[in-house]
């Protein structure tokens, strides 16, 4: 086949090659940019900057710690709101629901993502925050001990920016598990049904064949909830101070790099503030490398599990 | 003549016409903080008005970004709430002049059911609270201010801006001034390192907060108290006098700061001495090269700054802002004179 190919596809080949070059060239930029404006900071702080947890613009002492901490905090408890949430969307929706429903399902979840986020954090603002105040002044006394139920019942704070972040992740996840679980090969689940499976341990077999995806459409939803900027900033209460607390209000690395971006004037503030970006940069790479990893690690060992079926599939 | 030539004459006509109008059109460039925009886009409108080839256009970044690109020289001019540091001053590549245009103040605003009267602040107090120091509403220092009103023992929450503000700037010198702890401890700035509470994004941030949360404090502008009508506290002024924030006393504090005005403007008036004084007032400044490279945009500004100084000032209050006191407007007028325009 090489020998016959024509100068067209050649020309194809180089063409799209260097649409991708474009990309790894634009992520070295970004990256490259980003270590070069915040150098003065790279070099006053050092290594400190991710473990610091002052934030003082006056003083001009800068440390990530307290948005780092709230970035991955919120994004992981949106996770684990969301993906349960998400996963039985889909499921639903590939494999439960009757025909009629399920365009206008897609229809709506799709609907969701499309939702600006301004427009979800002014939601927050006015419906969700005052309900998770009311939830957190009704919890009984004993439970409010608690380190992770401490603080004043504000109302804004990590348990809103969970909430708000999980919604906003749930259309993503569910889409994208809703397309894995949809081109689940029907051999899977005419195979489950012939060895006497029921429908519950059919789905199960299917979920299974499709857990690389499904992990994938999840770390999407992760990669999205790290950068999500102002919905999170309108309802987390903008207070860089580490803690535990749902009931606390935080910070996240998005939300800080806009609110304090106009009006930093100080070359070392500036410099401070395009680190976070950095920061944010780099956790993202790597949180996207390691799933990559899992997947990859996964869909090894599938491949000598799955084998047998799709060569019967295929005869 | 042909529908299509007529038209097409037409076209050439209105080409010329456009090409001929952009020749003569001065475009002067802008940037820079956000609370004196409505008067200012207000202001390059009408004098664009009177003037059909001089257009100004304005960026409102925030004063922080104003005064980064007027000292990178990618505007002609800057706009900023808070005076440019020396460390500012000297980074820029020549002299910058501080105008001050327009007056505003900031306002505390609360959130405390069950009291219908309108609560006294005094500065110490102001900081005291936004330090964490005092928590509860019914605390002595508020009672002692208060005399008569029932005050409940409901904690405080205290809401302040998240975004860098020319606001926060106005609000926190007026805290540094009256509590030596605040000055050490948190100092002043447009984002600062704050000891307790939560941050809002913007005016309508803080006061979303103060209005959804009981026993919430919090600090917003005065224009935007007024537009949105929200119920706000009086402050005592360095007369000991309770005053309640108005365009006059906004004014009345600049007054009281002309008698010792500083050649370059560069002035805080949070705590103006005086009788009617509103003391947490602040001027916002224009920011201009007293030797640009552009002398023809250098002379257009000139005269564009002597307008919004007069009659300009007309505009001033019905926007909210407090218009510039007659003493202040004469010694601008003679540091307009030092700008080269040839």
């Amino acid at each position: 086949m090489p020998k016959s190919k024509s100068r067209s596809d050649v020309a194809f080949q180089i063409g799209t090659g260097a649409f991708g070059f474009v990309l790894i060239a634009l992520v070295c930029g970004i990256g490259v940019i980003l270590a070069l404006e915040s150098l003065p900071s790279i070099q006053k702080f050092g290594l400190g900057f991710w473990r610091t947890e002052i934030w003082d613009p006056v003083a001009g002492e800068f440390g990530a710690l307290p948005f780092i901490w709230g970035t991955l905090y919120s994004s992981v408890l949106a996770l684990l709101i969301a993906t349960p949430i998400a996963l039985g969307i889909a499921i639903f929706i590939s494999e439960l629901c009757p025909a009629v429903l399920r365009q206008p399902l897609v229809f709506v979840t799709e609907l969701l993502a499309a939702i600006p986020s301004i427009v979800y954090g002014l939601w927050g603002i006015f419906v969700l925050v005052p309900a998770v105040r009311a939830l957190e002044t009704s919890l009984p006394d004993s439970l409010r001990k608690l380190p992770l139920f401490s603080g004043p019942p504000l109302g804004l704070g990590m348990l809103s920016a969970a909430l708000i972040l999980a919604i906003m992740v749930i259309p993503f996840i569910s889409s994208i598990s809703r397309e894995v679980l949809k081109s689940v090969p029907p051999a899977q689940r005419e195979g489950a049904y012939a060895l006497g499976a029921t429908r519950f341990e059919a789905i199960r077999a299917a979920v299974f064949y499709a857990r690389t995806g499904i992990i994938g459409a999840v770390m999407l939803g992760f990669g999205r909830a790290l950068g999500e900027t102002m919905a999170v900033t309108m309802v987390i209460g903008n207070n860089p101070k580490v803690s535990v607390s749902l009931f606390a209000p935080q910070y996240t690395m998005a939300a800080v790099v806009a609110n304090e971006f106009a009006e930093a004037a100080d070359r070392l503030y500036l410099s401070a503030l395009v680190e976070i970006g950095l920061v944010l940069f780099i956790i993202t790479l790597i949180i996207n490398s390691f799933s990559r990893l899992l997947i990859w690690s996964m869909a090894r060992t599938e491949k000598i599990v799955a084998e047998p079926v799709e060569t019967e599939a295929a005869a | 003549m042909n529908a299509i030539h007529k038209i097409a004459v037409a076209v050439a006509g209105a080409a010329v016409l456009v090409t001929g109008v952009a020749a003569q059109t001065q475009r002067i460039n802008g940037a820079g903080a956000t609370f004196p925009y409505p008067i200012y886009s207000k202001w390059f409108s009408e004098y664009n008005k009177m003037h059909p080839n001089v257009e100004i256009n304005y960026q409102s970044i925030g004063s922080g970004g104003g005064i980064q690109q007027v000292t990178k020289e990618t505007v002609f001019f800057g706009a900023t709430d808070g005076p440019m540091t020396p460390d500012q001053m000297q980074a820029a590549p020549g002299k910058i002049l501080h105008f001050p245009t327009v007056l505003g103040a900031v306002v505390p605003i609360y959130n405390l059911p069950g009291v219908s009267t309108e609560l006294k602040f005094s500065g110490p107090v102001l900081a005291d609270i936004f330090l964490g120091k005092v928590t509860k509403w019914n605390d002595p220092a508020i009672a002692k201010l208060n005399g008569g009103v029932t005050l409940p023992a409901t904690d405080i929450t205290v809401a302040h801006r998240a975004d860098g503000s020319g606001t926060t700037y106005i609000w926190v010198d007026y805290l540094s001034k009256l509590s030596p702890e605040w000055k050490t401890k948190v100092g002043v700035a447009t984002s600062v390192n704050w000891p307790t509470g939560v941050g809002g994004r913007g005016n309508e941030g803080v006061s979303g907060l103060v209005k959804q949360t009981p026993g919430a404090i919090g600090y917003v502008e005065l224009i935007y108290a007024l537009q949105n009508k929200i119920a706000y506290g009086s402050v005592m002024n360095a007369a000991g006098e309770s005053v309640k924030a108005s365009v006059q006393a906004v004014t009345a504090a600049a007054a009281e700061a002309a008698k010792a005005m500083p050649p370059d403007f560069r002035v805080s008036i949070t705590n103006a001495p005086g009788k009617g004084v509103y003391p947490i007032s602040s001027f916002t400044w224009l920011l201009l090269y007293e030797n640009a490279k552009d002398k023809n945009q250098a002379k257009t500004m000139v005269d564009f700054v002597k307008w919004a100084l007069t009659d300009g000032q007309k505009f001033a209050p019905d926007l909210g802002y407090a218009p510039l006191p007659e003493a202040i407007v004469k010694l601008e007028m003679a540091a307009l004179a030092k700008i080269k325009v040839s």
